[in-house]
């Protein structure tokens, strides 16, 4: 039976995070990297940009042709793993082939969510989660001239976006009140909103699919409320489930697989990052899925860290988004803190600074929790939004500068010279463990 | 290699910006590039001033980078030599480099909907040359950086 020193599942960020960082502290281990897709390491986040034809199908691929030969990996593309026995450290395949391992990585990602409408399983309805998904939609688009779009979420509202920018009436359904709303404020919805509106995509909230209409195919769509909206094309966009089927029973799982700071699961050598863990979130201060790019492949580092025997601990994971829609950029990190910051005794829990300029378009919003920033959403004017988000990782309180945070020039001449210069120094690497 | 900017004898002159912009032009004639070029030329390093207090800022090639993770088109890289690397072939304008990078430094292209960052103008920084007070210099080992920003602090 074939053995690996480390085996990694999944073809995305978080196994590929893994791969590189594993790769700048050991040479020479064996490493294998399962997908059950066939296409070489490509990105989920760029369909949207392939589909409005802003890259070609050969930039939907994350990394150049010679990257597993350059890393030494080997890669085990096309297949499907069956099981994995964790204790004796053996998976299989479904064609039953076997393979040791000394370590794993599972980074298998999320299932697009796709709601038990009646009618939901005929043809013309699509995802936007799989190299597959896309070639079927880029099909389809040809034919259809409407479509309606399931989640006003961050994936919804880009695709959205870009079956307009083909030509087609696009309808946007949305179950909450307002579009984005898990994710950003009611002032910032609005202004997305506004764009989709002024060019021409319609939004309807308070409202759900009740049934899908059509013979073999999407034909039209009945909402909650009685409306038919005839439809050529579907697309579901309400978010993803967690991958876990690897894991359930056998590690602890929950909605994601558990993890810990050091990306372990329950189980020894058993590392696990991505859209399909629940981690700790340092400012919601406990364990949820963030299924974002950037964590993905963070949470891929540390593990490999870990996996080669230096401890570091991912302390400082969170929420992020970096969005535009129609031209709107938009770009929020941390907690979404709505109202005036006051809890349910009344008592004040967060201070909000916002400034917004309708004219403009543009809008600042710093929440801070004892000096600390929480959260933010810069909305029209993002340019060296990173400046903020490191005040957050490094949990710098901010309360003797804080008014110069809602200017759009905000830089490090703005914060105290001691702070400053901690800040600027060479190299900050966060979540190292050091002997107590 | 990094480039290391001294604070306390920057004079904030901006010029570092203008040399920047220029060595990333056309033309790379300084006349040229902002009076003739259809596309006005964006400099990747920054300077921050509120006087009297002024310094430079533009990629530190970090050792773990925020962007490089954040990339979601793997436009950002870090190449074998320890730099980072941007290819705008690959940029797609997503802005979750701006969102990512501790520094600012990755800065919105001025003529495009992508990003521009430092590329060291391949060994030959033009910041430091024009630097009229030395505010800026190249350090080619770690050892070297004892003082400045991309040092120890201060």
């Amino acid at each position: 039976m074939n053995k690996f020193d480390v085996v990694i599942i999944g073809n995305s960020a978080g196994g590929i995070g893994c791969l590189e960082t594993l790769r700048t502290l050991d040479k020479d281990s064996k490493i294998a990297l399962i997908s059950d897709e066939k296409y070489r390491t490509y990105s989920r986040a760029l369909i949207p940009y392939y589909l409005d034809g802003k890259i070609d199908f050969d930039k939907m691929y994350y990394r150049p042709p010679d990257f597993y030969e350059k890393m030494g990996v080997e890669p085990i593309l096309g297949r499907r793993v069956a099981e994995i026995d964790y204790n004796d450290k053996i998976i299989e395949f479904d064609d039953g082939e076997k393979i040791a391992f000394e370590k794993i990585l599972l980074s298998t990602g999320g299932n697009p969510f796709i709601p038990p409408i009646e009618g939901i399983d005929k043809r013309n309805i699509f995802t936007f989660v799989k190299m597959d998904d896309v070639l079927g939609i880029k099909n389809s688009l040809q034919a259809a001239e409407r479509a309606v779009v399931l989640g006003g979420g961050v994936i919804g509202l880009m695709v959205a976006e870009v079956l307009k920018n083909k030509g087609l009436e696009v309808i946007v359904v949305e179950l909450a009140d307002r579009v984005l709303a898990p994710v950003v404020d009611e002032t910032t919805s609005k202004l997305v909103e506004d764009v989709f509106k002024e060019n021409g995509v319609k939004i309807i909230t308070n409202n759900t699919i009740k049934k899908v209409i059509g013979k073999d195919q999407v034909e039209a769509v009945l909402l909650n409320d009685g409306t038919e909206i005839p439809a050529d094309i579907l697309v579901v966009g309400i978010g993803v489930t967690p991958r876990i089927e690897l894991a359930k029973d056998k590690l602890e799982t929950n909605r994601g697989i558990i993890v810990n700071k050091k990306m372990q699961t329950s189980v020894a050598d058993v590392y696990a990052c991505g859209d399909c863990v629940e981690l700790f979130d340092f400012l919601f201060e406990g364990s949820r899925s963030l299924p974002l790019w950037p964590i993905a492949y963070a949470g891929g580092r540390i593990a490999a860290y870990n996996m080669c025997g230096i401890e570091r601990e991912y302390t400082h994971a969170m929420a992020m988004n970096a969005m535009h829609f129609f031209g709107l950029y938009i770009i929020n990190a941390g907690l979404n803190v709505l109202g005036d910051g006051r809890n349910e005794n009344g008592d004040i829990e967060y201070d909000i600074l916002s400034r917004f300029n309708g004219e403009k378009r543009t809008y600042r919003k710093i929440i801070l929790k004892e000096g600390r920033i929480v959260g933010i959403i810069l909305a029209g004017e993002v340019d060296r939004a990173g400046i903020i988000l490191n005040l957050m990782r490094n949990r710098i309180n901010v309360n003797s500068f804080k008014e110069s945070l809602l200017e759009p020039d905000f830089g490090y001449v703005d914060i105290p010279e001691d702070i400053r210069w901690e800040l600027l120094r060479d190299d900050i690497v966060l979540g190292t463990v050091f002997e107590q | 290699m990094k480039i290391l900017a001294k604070p306390e004898v920057c004079i904030g002159c901006h010029l570092c910006e203008v040399w920047c912009a220029v060595s990333h032009s056309r033309s790379k004639d300084i006349i040229k590039a902002f009076l003739h070029e259809k596309e006005k030329p964006s400099p990747r390093i920054c300077v921050e001033d509120r006087v009297p207090l002024s310094f430079a800022i533009q990629c530190r090639n970090c050792d773990e980078p925020e962007c490089v993770a954040a990339c979601i088109s793997g436009a950002i890289y870090k190449d074998i030599d320890g730099i980072v690397k941007h290819d705008p072939e690959k940029c797609v304008g997503c802005y979750s480099c701006i969102m990512a990078c501790p520094f600012g430094s990755i800065r919105k292209d001025l003529n495009s909907y992508k990003v521009v960052k430092c590329d060291l103008c391949n060994g030959d920084p033009q910041c430091v040359k024009k630097c009229p007070n030395n505010a800026l210099v190249i350090i080619e080992s770690e050892e070297e950086c004892e003082t400045g920003l991309g040092g120890e602090g201060q």
